[in-house]
């Protein structure tokens, strides 16, 4: 059976720096699979080229078998893999509502001949219906009308999250989603993704709070320098000599 | 109801518009007309977040295709001029794939280069662009009538009806592509291109789709213009008007739709019907420019924000139109 999600022997160069060397992991259908690291371990660089933003130097990431690595960024999206971005990545001068409906982009494509004529009122109610949908999920239905640049960081992020989830995804990538917020937000948006989880939407989650990573994950692999540390449930995980190592520098010096 | 009847006393107004007017405001009514067509498509240019240079150039295409198209084939004005938009239209799809490797100012110099080459090559291709002296002798609209007016197109009053239907259907075509999602979609890769490509949009696509809407209407505006004068050059189409477009757009201000038809209107308005009549006849561009930073250093976000604030002050009047992204 091929694997959902699979990350083959990855390597990602800049100049003469390899941010990721020679990284391999598995991410089973339906689960939470979290990837940390300590600082400048390579993470966000692994979610670029899973992403398509950038293109690896080497090795390959595959979906259901199918090569995705070095496809454009919308070509990796529209095969089910979205992803959010670090901070508050938002259509800032645009309402809520418009984040939302950009979302539904791939589920409703829109019709350049079908909007002038005005046949594509089904496709519109639609998408309004999708976006509103993902907006009440994540709690954001009241601020509709509201500039996405003057809400709170919170709710930005849980924004940014809404727009992914407003176009069907299969896989999300999200790059640290609880950065910014109050350990009872990030309490509530664990919630929001388990019932995602159900929904069967398979989560890759890359993020700082260990509190947040134990607590969810399915899975979890580490890395370090670029390279693949070790992997596991947060229980091996948190016990993991190498990983302890890594996080705090060498039991060695501490002894 | 009230929409039916602004939208009657519109059309009223603009029919009755001409008829105050003397022979030579007639003739910069027309133009006046095509230049509003001609700036609210650059418009759904800037919508993505790109500013042209060759906007104008690319009109010019229209304008030459349209013309050699009645000349060399023999086809019938109307379609012709419809020809030339296409042309102009399929125009910027070629030049799309050079130029959109390119964002922001790079594409602005790009732009520029683009539509420098496009003017050389009518000076320098004397068959059949007939080189620097352009075409001239170009089919005028043949005249028809409707029953209860004559459509005599020598007269500026005609032409002027006919260049107002025409730019009301585009624009109107102009406002339905702004309002639909794939107006959102333009401002959604304006704002932040790398989400909305994390959305699925095709960046690419979308850049290109607003670059061909946009030149396509550009196009149309110039052939019209070359039926009416009667003869084109690589010099009316120079980077003269270019900058004449940037001023109408950036004084009106771009966030909304009327915008720049607003700076359009009130800068001509200004520029040759006012300062003409106070006899300012050598002193026009000085005082032209001086009006333009004035109005760049006092009303920053453009004419348009003027309307917004008196729309707001009025209450029971709503709050003004707004496009998808202000």
């Amino acid at each position: 059976m091929t694997q959902f999600l699979e990350v083959d022997n990855l390597i990602m160069r800049f100049g003469g720096l390899t941010a990721v060397d020679g990284l391999s992991f598995k991410v089973d259908h339906g689960e939470i699979h979290g990837l940390i690291g300590p600082n400048g371990a390579g993470k966000t660089t692994t979610f670029n080229m899973i992403s398509g933003f950038y293109k690896p130097s080497g090795g390959q990431v595959r979906l259901r078998g199918e090569t995705i690595s070095g496809l454009r960024m919308h070509e990796v999206a529209r095969r089910g893999v979205v992803r959010t971005f670090q901070h508050s990545t938002l259509f800032a001068e645009m309402t809520v509502m418009e984040n939302a409906l950009v979302g539904t982009h791939m589920p409703f494509r829109p019709n350049i001949f079908a909007a002038v004529i005005g046949w594509d009122r089904d496709d519109r109610e639609g998408a309004r219906a999708r976006a509103r949908e993902a907006l009440e999920f994540f709690g954001l239905d009241h601020l509709r009308d509201e500039l996405a640049g003057e809400l709170s960081h919170g709710h930005q992020r849980a924004l940014g999250m809404a727009v992914a989830y407003a176009s069907h995804p299969d896989v999300m990538l999200l790059d640290e989603p609880f950065t910014g917020m109050n350990p009872e937000e990030t309490r509530r948006m664990m919630d929001l993704m388990r019932r995602l989880r159900e929904d069967g939407i398979t989560i890759l989650i890359v993020e700082h709070d260990m509190q947040a990573i134990m607590g969810l994950c399915d899975a979890i692999t580490c890395m370090s320098f670029g390279k693949f540390l070790a992997e596991g449930n947060p229980a091996e995980i948190r016990n993991h000599p190498a990983v302890i190592e890594a996080y705090l520098g060498g039991a060695r010096h501490v002894a | 109801m009230r929409n039916l009847s602004i939208f009657v006393l519109g059309g009223a107004a603009l029919l009755a518009l001409p008829h105050g007017l003397s022979f030579s405001q007639q003739e910069i009514l027309v133009f006046l007309t095509l230049n509003i067509l001609l700036v609210s498509s650059y418009r759904l240019l800037t919508l993505t977040g790109e500013w042209s240079l060759a906007h104008v150039v690319i009109m010019g295409v229209g304008a030459y295709a349209s013309a050699l198209y009645t000349k060399e084939l023999g086809i019938w004005v109307p379609v012709s001029i419809l020809l030339g938009g296409a042309t102009a239209a399929l125009l910027a799809v070629f030049l799309s794939f050079p130029l959109f490797r390119m964002k922001g100012f790079y594409f602005l110099i790009g732009s520029f280069a683009a539509g420098e080459i496009i003017r050389l090559l009518w000076k320098r291709f004397r068959d059949p662009f007939g080189g620097a002296k352009g075409i001239k002798g170009i089919d005028p609209m043949p005249d028809f009538s409707i029953g209860i007016y004559d459509f005599d197109f020598f007269e500026p009053v005609s032409y002027y009806y006919l260049s107002v239907a025409v730019v009301a259907v585009c624009l109107w075509i102009l406002w339905r592509i702004e309002r639909s999602p794939v107006g959102l979609t333009f401002h959604a890769v304006h704002w932040q291109d790398r989400l909305a490509e994390a959305s699925g949009v095709n960046l690419r696509a979308y850049r290109t789709l607003a670059f061909s809407i946009a030149s396509g209407f550009a196009g149309i505006s110039g052939a019209l213009m070359a039926h009416y004068v009667g003869t084109i050059n690589p010099t009316s189409f120079d980077v003269d008007l270019m900058v004449f477009v940037l001023t109408w757009a950036i004084v009106g201000g771009t966030a909304t739709f009327y915008g720049p038809i607003l700076g359009c209107v009130v800068l001509t308005v200004l520029n040759e019907i006012v300062l003409r009549e106070m006899g300012f006849e050598q002193l026009r561009p000085l005082i032209y420019g001086l009006i333009m930073i004035l109005s760049i250093l006092f009303l920053p976000k453009g004419l348009e924000s003027l309307v917004q604030k008196l729309a707001s002050k009025r209450p029971g009047k709503g709050t003004p139109e707004r496009s998808p992204a202000e």
